[in-house]
């Protein structure tokens, strides 16, 4: 899909984010709250909704929503759990234990890297299901020979964030579930993982024409397990509901499934056959009051956040907050400020955090990055080699200095290099011709190509940059 | 032997456990088929429990404050790989995993459990007449019900089938048949006895209490069930009552308002043998030194109606569970939610239907205000009617039931009369305060009449100094 299908539209988005909170148990009782395991092990008789059994709050969930509330401006407050009430073979109790018109956060806002800011409506507090899986017929419920309930997810505890209708495209919603997770994370509020589950999204949208106030009708798209999979399922749900609207037709509130495989949204159920959900308190559990003394206590232990961090490793290496975003989600803003710190220069250390360090720092520590950083920076190492270093830091950790020496990396003498160019020069004279008078365009592609040859003559141990400076030196005199 | 009793005459080896445990079979054998108080006696549990009793003793321990003392248990209480019922064929062959809190408090304290009682299926109803293994009798005379829903743990008390018993109030499923019956019964503070393990009907009204013979045998089963749990966010962070001082303190000086409304007011239907009875209590009470008089609570003459919206919203969900998927039979079907409709429909009787059905109404989109929402604010008017009343007044007295037992079969038909029943008892659901039901004077048809007395919320002392007088004055004029 173009943009230019919905050209003259405006798509409005909002998401409702559900994490698993990084508990050792239940919302609800001492069942485990674990990923995975044999099916039906981590249960107990409330988390099976046994006759007779009765829920009692874990402490450490109440602080974690907390968390969660305050690093998303949220107001904390007093907070009444809810029966939502209805018949699913995944669900002990019938029943799901939730927050209704009093959550336990209310009213905040998060920002996106660039420096929007997203409203956050509520984040409250409830239990996660059972899962059910569907044996024969394709996997699918009504086609299944019989199905099984795995009950160990059954409790586990869930944040709910509602967000406000504040995003206008798949790109941002993916910048705002990213942020959040980061956020999550940041906190020890959950691991965020979206592949396992501990994170899902529904994704409210709605299209309306252009600088028009007036929201359209909205559909919730459900079953989305991946950034991908969120950023598709918008772009086809607008574009499905412009088509509707440009035929002439009117878009129907619904509740749509993501397909992954087709790339469709499809009906799951109207606005006629919407639940019924017959909240009221839970009698069973008394209203959440957390002191003001508790929550100033996990404000103050509250670990920095993604926000500040991206400012303040933005300010050490100085550039926009908004060019860090990728390190501080990769959780390398520390490496990143402390090898600042020791000396190193700001942008190879995020060069190289940024794109050197997919898979982490490894055996790497902070003063021998430096080092290296320092040899990179002095010229004792080309780029390519400081590289090579690196990825043997990252593997068995070391000196830098020993391990370039036991590659045989020596950088060149400048007037060897000179004497080197020269010769390249005299054996290709049309190159430099078109080098010295092309353009900027073609500047580029040719010194590309000088470099290339002194590094093949050289088997990569000249610094690049400093064979463009001999280059544009001589091109100039 | 009253059940206080017996502890020291097992410690004194005047008798043991086993001895008192045989006694109480045989009046089981000889009179449970005509009465049916049990859906299940644990004979061989009990034995087993009785000579553990007997062997801690002969090396001089003790066992605790209920050594040896059967008790029954309402069949709606889970006992660890006992059958729990609910009386309900949609609980049938489900053993729980588990012990309620208060089994294991029984069995710490050195109970010996020797059944589980009948009761209306998941104690909706008022004559245990609503069960799906059959009604139970009343053992004072067997053509009528022993009141409900915890008849069966009333009448095994009545018959001496155990000198204590447990039930559960939700409206009045304690003190009603206890007044029917002739015995004690009461309902404690909300909160005061921990819910875990009892199978919810109606989870802000259920209580469990003690059904006794004494007022002191009753204080004490309620001191060893009551105290702090943290297994029941709902349960109040309190120790265990002592009521020993409480059963000779006298009333002299209390002051008691006799609640108008229920005692021949506003509400009709109170027959003249109780309101004769209850004039009876109140020139005992008023002999004994106590201040008695008349006063208004006004919005009891609402109660009923709040409570018929409360109780029936919270059951509905609370019985949503029993679907088929994890326990209890299953109806197959083609589809789960085809299953899950056809076992609710074989699995649960009409009474327990009803108020589903009544529940999902009041809690549907559109009318929760109407009737959830408006029950809400009734049940807070009578809570401040029971504050402003509590303010003058040491506790508060009213007949506990309409009526002596009724024959079998009488109000089956007519569910509105047989709601009535709990007109005296349901306020103190609704406020959470606790009530008793101490048996004083008979009706001319010979069978007993029960007086409630009423307390605020955590004032059972005062409620059983009361209680005490009453019985020693009913027992002074037979």
């Amino acid at each position: 899909m173009t943009d230019d299908i919905l050209d003259g539209w405006e798509t409005v988005i909002g998401l409702e984010v559900h994490a698993e909170l990084a508990t050792n148990t239940k919302l609800f009782s001492s069942a485990r709250n674990v990923f995975g395991g044999e099916p039906n092990t981590n249960i107990d008789p409330v988390s099976l909704g046994l006759p007779g059994s009765l829920p009692v709050l874990n402490k450490k969930a109440v602080e974690l929503a907390i968390r969660v509330g305050l690093a998303l401006n949220c107001r904390v407050q007093r907070s009444v759990f809810a029966r939502k009430n209805y018949f699913y073979p995944d669900m002990p109790k019938a029943y799901q234990i939730s927050q209704f018109d009093l959550p336990i956060n209310e009213g905040g806002w998060l920002e996106l890297p660039d420096g929007r800011q997203i409203g956050i409506e509520r984040a409250h507090l409830e239990e996660d299901t059972g899962k059910s899986s569907h044996v024969g017929g394709g996997g699918r419920i009504h086609e299944a020979d019989y199905s099984l309930v795995d009950y160990n997810r059954a409790g586990v505890p869930l944040i709910e964030i509602v967000g406000a209708p504040d995003l206008r495209s798949a790109d941002a919603a993916r910048e705002y579930v990213s942020e959040l997770r980061s956020i999550l994370v940041a906190i020890g509020a959950s691991d965020g993982k979206m592949e396992e589950g501990s994170m899902r999204v529904d994704c409210n949208v709605s299209v309306r024409p252009q600088g028009n106030e007036e929201f359209g009708t909205r559909c919730e798209v459900k079953n989305i397990n991946s950034l991908r999979s969120l950023g598709r399922a918008i772009e086809y749900e607008a574009r499905r509901q412009v088509d509707i609207i440009t035929s002439g037709q009117k878009v129907e509130q619904q509740t749509r499934h993501w397909d992954e495989a087709d790339g469709r949204t499809h009906t799951l159920r109207s606005k006629e056959e919407a639940f019924d959900y017959r909240y009221f308190s839970e009698p069973d559990l008394v209203p959440l009051d957390p002191s003001p003394e508790w929550i100033a206590e996990i404000q103050e232990s509250q670990p920095p956040l993604p926000r500040q961090r991206r400012i303040d490793l933005a300010k050490a290496a100085e550039i926009e907050p908004r060019d860090v975003a990728l390190i501080v989600q990769k959780d390398l803003d520390g490496f990143a400020l402390s090898a600042i710190e020791k000396g190193a220069d700001a942008s190879r250390v995020l060069v190289h955090l940024a794109n050197n360090l997919a898979d982490g720092v490894g055996h790497l520590t902070e003063d021998a990055f430096a080092a290296l950083i320092r040899l990179e920076t002095n010229g004792d190492l080309s780029a390519t080699q400081a590289k090579t270093v690196l990825a043997d830091l990252v593997d068995k950790g070391g000196d830098p200095t020993q391990i370039a020496a036991d590659h045989g990396f020596e950088t060149m003498d400048t007037s060897e290099l000179d004497a080197l160019i020269e010769g390249i020069i005299t054996e290709h004279p049309d190159d430099w011709t078109a080098f010295v008078q092309g353009d900027a365009e073609e500047r580029k592609k040719k010194s590309g190509f000088f470099v290339g040859q002194v590094m093949k003559m050289t088997k990569g141990q000249a610094d690049g940059k400093v064979v463009n400076d001999i280059l544009l030196h001589r091109a100039e005199n | 032997m009253n059940a206080r009793e017996i502890p020291s005459a097992i410690r004194n080896g005047e008798t043991t456990a086993k001895e008192v445990l045989e006694t109480h079979l045989e009046a089981i054998q000889n009179r449970e088929e005509e009465i049916h108080a049990f859906n299940l006696v644990m004979e061989e549990e009990a034995r087993n429990e009785a000579e553990r009793i007997d062997a801690l003793t002969a090396k001089g321990e003790d066992p605790g404050p209920l050594t040896g003392i059967p008790v029954a248990i309402k069949d709606n209480i889970c006992t660890q790989g006992v059958p729990t019922t609910c009386s309900s064929k949609i609980l049938d062959g489900w053993r729980p995993p588990y012990d309620a809190t208060i089994i294991e408090r029984l069995r710490d304290a050195g109970a010996v459990i020797v059944g589980k009682t009948n009761l209306d299926e998941f104690a909706m109803g008022a004559s245990t007449e609503n069960s799906a293994f059959g009604p139970t009798r009343n053992p004072l005379d067997t053509t009528r019900v022993p009141g409900g829903s915890s008849g069966g743990s009333a009448a095994a008390v009545a018959a001496g089938f155990a000198p204590l018993a447990i039930g559960s109030d939700t409206g009045g499923s304690i003190r009603q048949p206890a007044a029917l019956c002739g015995v004690v019964g009461v309902k404690p503070t909300y909160g005061r006895v921990s819910r875990y393990g009892l199978v919810a009907f109606a989870s802000s009204l259920d209580q469990i209490g003690p059904f006794a013979e004494t007022v002191a045998d009753a204080a004490l089963l309620l001191e060893v069930i009551s105290g702090h749990d943290p297994l029941d966010t709902t349960s109040i962070p309190e120790p265990s009552l002592d009521l020993s001082t409480a059963l000779t303190q006298g009333v002299e000086g209390l002051r008691i308002g006799v609640i108008d409304e229920l005692s021949g007011g506003a509400i009709e239907g109170i027959s003249d043998d109780v309101l004769g009875c209850l004039e009876e209590a109140v020139q005992a009470l008023t002999s004994a030194g106590a201040i008695v008089e008349r006063t208004s609570v006004p919005s009891t003459v609402y109660g009923l109606s709040a409570y018929y919206v409360i109780a029936p919203a919270e059951a509905s969900s609370n019985l949503a569970r029993y679907d088929g998927v994890r326990f209890g039979p299953r109806v197959d079907a083609k589809t789960t939610s085809e299953m899950m409709v056809a076992t609710r429909t074989a699995g649960f009787g009409d009474e327990v239907k009803r108020r589903i059905m009544l529940g999902t109404y009041a809690l549907s989109a559109g009318y929760y205000d109407a009737y959830y929402g408006k029950s809400q604010k009734v049940r807070t008017l009578i809570m401040n009617d029971f504050a402003s009343a509590y303010k003058k007044y040491d506790l508060l007295l009213s007949p506990t039931a309409p009526t002596t037992a009724f024959p079998l079969g009488d109000k089956t038909e007519d569910p509105l009369q047989m709601y009535l029943q709990d007109i005296c008892t349901i306020s103190s659901n609704l406020a959470g305060h606790p009530a008793m039901s101490v048996p004083f004077g008979k009706g001319t048809d010979g069978l007993p009449v029960g007086i409630q007395v009423l307390a605020s919320a955590m004032d059972e002392h005062t409620m059983f100094r009361a209680g005490a007088i009453l019985e020693a004055s009913n027992q002074g004029k037979s």
